[in-house]
């Protein structure tokens, strides 16, 4: 059940023999890659396999130790208007309304007016009137703000690193769609999770990582024997 | 070059033995201090040996910045805990020799004070070194040392114009030098120097060798993992 | 106005509005300041001539303590909430957020003095003997002297171990002509005894160097990791 292959002219990222290094731990280890555009991508692993050091790496959050990370034919720092980025925690102030973390993080991209960002809280079925500081939000309200946070500046492409993680079942099915409809608009989406059944019928290609490596890509949710076989 | 390091280390003996016994022997006691005054000797030599070394690390931290060499960052932190080792000697023998000499154990001389800064600048250093995550240690302390370089000018002037208002004692003292001490003064100097560079070296031998085992362990790592 | 100045307009309001909105911090911090004057004042206990001499430095070694207190937390609310990688991964340059901090602390840091100078005057019956106004650029560069390096070094302490402890450890052997000079300033104008424009001048020789280094190598602090 492995993926066809991606042929070169399509793929928009390319990760070259990532090596990623704190002091003495290793966290990839020569991770070798090629995505393309328009896909919902899942990326699975048990803890410590690499993922958020991954996804950090494709953000331009995390330098490689060795290595090249390459996005639109631009290193990630140089494409940052194209990339959105979300965490378990939420990047947002927590003193700050939902709209008010907002209209700051409009500034940053260089996005006048408030039309926009009442749109996107608008989009992740939240009220833009909501003059609640984000520290009182549900868990599930935060992570939706916060992907309206990622989603802002209009990005092609995702990163989205445990966005389900303590969600209620309600928002987590909510962003779901959202994300499933822009994946159908065009945009490409990562995600890092536990909980890859919620996106089981909506993505493209489950992309399996263990100790620091990418070791199988497969198109639907059960691994092959491959997988389960190399421990 | 691997050559080069045996020959610099006999050099360095045979000079230290002689320099040794220049100062406790050949040299004439001083008429005012004494034989403390010998101890003269050993405070100017580690001091001059400790700048030189710390002007080191600030050249290996230019490099690292510009050219993110490795061996120029192993080069900026084998300095720099030298130097520090220097300038402590510096500090120690300072007060030995102004105690009985003058009757002061410290005064905010030019020499002394400009020292003190420098070994406390140093010091941070070397615990941002040993505090920071290993992958970004060399960025933080090289941006340090060029922190530390700039500042070093502004002490000088902020010391000097102060003793010009408050005039202080100064360690050491002016005068002439009898041809002899000047002779046993100049042979330490170059003694030190030497010393101060072997030393220098074998600890950045001793750090690339450190990296290179770190570097063979995280490849084998890297093989261990098929697939 | 160029996206530079508008990020760091932008980001200056923010912080204020953060702080202003979580008063306990602003307040738990003059509260400290007052504490540091008065156990100086227990502590020395001069008449009014000795005072004069020994009162500016005194005053900048307070303003030292409480300025460490202020930087140490302003960089804490980016960590919260992982929020300062929402500002590394967007296009905003890295300086404007540096200039922005640094001037939100110097307003902070300025209030903290605004509270403990006049304490000090009234504990230690302050007069000027010299051209008191002279006390203002002393008091206004030294301030961005501290300032400009503690933002730089406290965001350098974001990336170590025992961060809080890190920053003062950085900036106090690199502070010490900035201090020399504040504490000299202060005691020339406070006792009449001379001219503090080499100090000044000094002073403003440190703001001009070190702001630039600050400008110069902050993206890449920042993006380290």
């Amino acid at each position: 059940m492995s993926a066809p292959e991606i042929p070169a002219a399509a793929s928009i990222i390319i990760v070259s023999n990532l090596i990623k290094q704190f002091g003495r731990f290793v966290a990839l280890r020569g991770v070798n890659a090629a995505f393309a555009a328009g896909k919902l991508y899942v990326i699975l692993g048990d803890n410590g396999a690499g993922k958020t050091t991954l996804l950090r790496a494709l953000a331009g959050l995390a330098q490689p130790t060795r290595g090249e990370v390459s996005i639109l034919g631009k290193n990630p720092r140089e494409a940052c208007r194209d990339i959105g980025y979300m965490a378990h925690p939420s990047l947002l102030y927590d003193e700050m309304s939902g709209l008010e973390n907002l209209r700051y993080f409009a500034r940053l991209y260089d996005i006048a007016g408030d039309g926009r960002c009442q749109e996107v809280i608008r989009l992740v079925r939240l009220d833009p009137e909501l003059t609640r500081p984000v520290g009182q939000y549900s868990q599930g309200m935060r992570q939706r703000m916060s992907l309206a946070r990622a989603i802002l500046h209009d990005p092609g492409i995702l990163f989205l690193d445990e966005p389900f993680s303590n969600v209620d079942v309600r928002s987590a099915r909510e962003m779901v769609e959202l994300l499933t409809s822009m994946r159908d608009a065009g945009k490409t989406i990562f995600v890092v999770t536990h909980q890859a059944a919620l996106l089981e019928s909506g993505a493209d290609e489950f992309v399996w990582m263990q100790a620091g490596q990418i070791v199988e890509r497969t198109s639907g949710l059960a691994s092959s024997p491959s997988r389960a076989g190399a421990e | 070059m691997k050559r080069a390091f045996p020959i610099l280390a006999v050099l360095t003996a045979l000079l230290l033995t002689y320099s040794t016994y220049q100062a406790l022997v050949i040299a004439p006691t001083e008429r005012t201090m004494g034989d403390v005054q010998r101890i003269f000797y050993y405070h100017v030599p580690s001091a001059w040996t400790a700048f030189c070394l710390f002007f080191v690390n600030l050249i290996g931290s230019l490099i690292y910045l510009v050219r993110k060499s490795s061996k120029a960052d192993a080069l900026a932190v084998a300095a720099a805990e030298v130097g520090v080792v220097f300038c402590t000697i510096v500090l120690i023998t300072g007060p030995i020799w102004a105690r009985p000499v003058w009757g002061i154990w410290w005064t905010w001389d030019l020499r002394l004070t400009l020292t003190l800064v420098l070994w406390l600048i140093y010091v941070s250093y070397l615990v941002l070194r040993r505090f920071s995550d290993s992958s970004q240690t060399p960025k933080l302390a090289a941006v340090l040392a060029v922190f530390g370089a700039l500042d070093v000018p502004l002490v000088y002037f902020s010391i000097w114009f102060f003793r010009t208002q408050h005039p202080q004692p100064v360690i050491g003292g002016g005068g002439s030098l009898d041809p002899r001490m000047l002779h046993a003064f100049l042979i330490n100097l170059f003694a030190f120097s030497c010393f101060g560079a072997m030393v220098c070296w074998w600890r950045y031998r001793l750090e690339l060798l450190h990296r290179e085992v770190e570097e063979m362990e995280s490849l084998e790592s890297l093989r261990g993992v098929t697939q | 106005m160029s996206p530079l100045r508008s990020i760091t307009l932008a980001t200056l309001m923010k912080d204020i509005r953060l702080e202003w909105r979580s008063r306990d911090a602003i307040n738990s911090m003059l509260f400290f300041s007052l504490l540091v004057v008065v156990i100086f004042s227990f502590s020395f206990d001069p008449n009014a001539e000795e005072s004069r001499e020994i009162a500016g430095g005194l005053i900048w070694v307070a303003f030292l303590f409480a300025a460490v207190v202020a930087l140490n937390q302003t960089w804490a609310r980016e960590l919260r909430n992982q929020v300062l990688d929402a500002y590394r991964a967007s296009p905003a340059p890295a300086n404007a957020l540096f200039v922005a901090k640094a001037l939100g602390n110097f307003i902070l840091v300025s209030l903290l003095e605004a509270v403990m100078a006049p304490l000090f005057m009234i504990f230690y019956n302050l007069r000027a003997l010299g051209p008191a106004w002279q006390l203002i650029p002393v008091a206004i560069l030294g301030t961005w002297a501290l300032v400009v390096n503690g933002t730089f070094f406290a965001a350098m302490s974001l990336r170590t171990r025992s961060r809080e402890i890190m920053l003062p450890l950085l900036l106090f052997p690199i502070s010490i002509p900035a201090v020399q000079s504040m504490v000299e300033a202060t005691r020339i104008l406070l006792a009449g005894d001379g001219s503090a424009r080499f100090w000044i001048v000094l002073l403003l020789t440190y703001d001009v160097v070190f702001t630039t280094a600050c400008l110069a190598l902050f993206e890449t602090i920042l993006q380290a990791e």
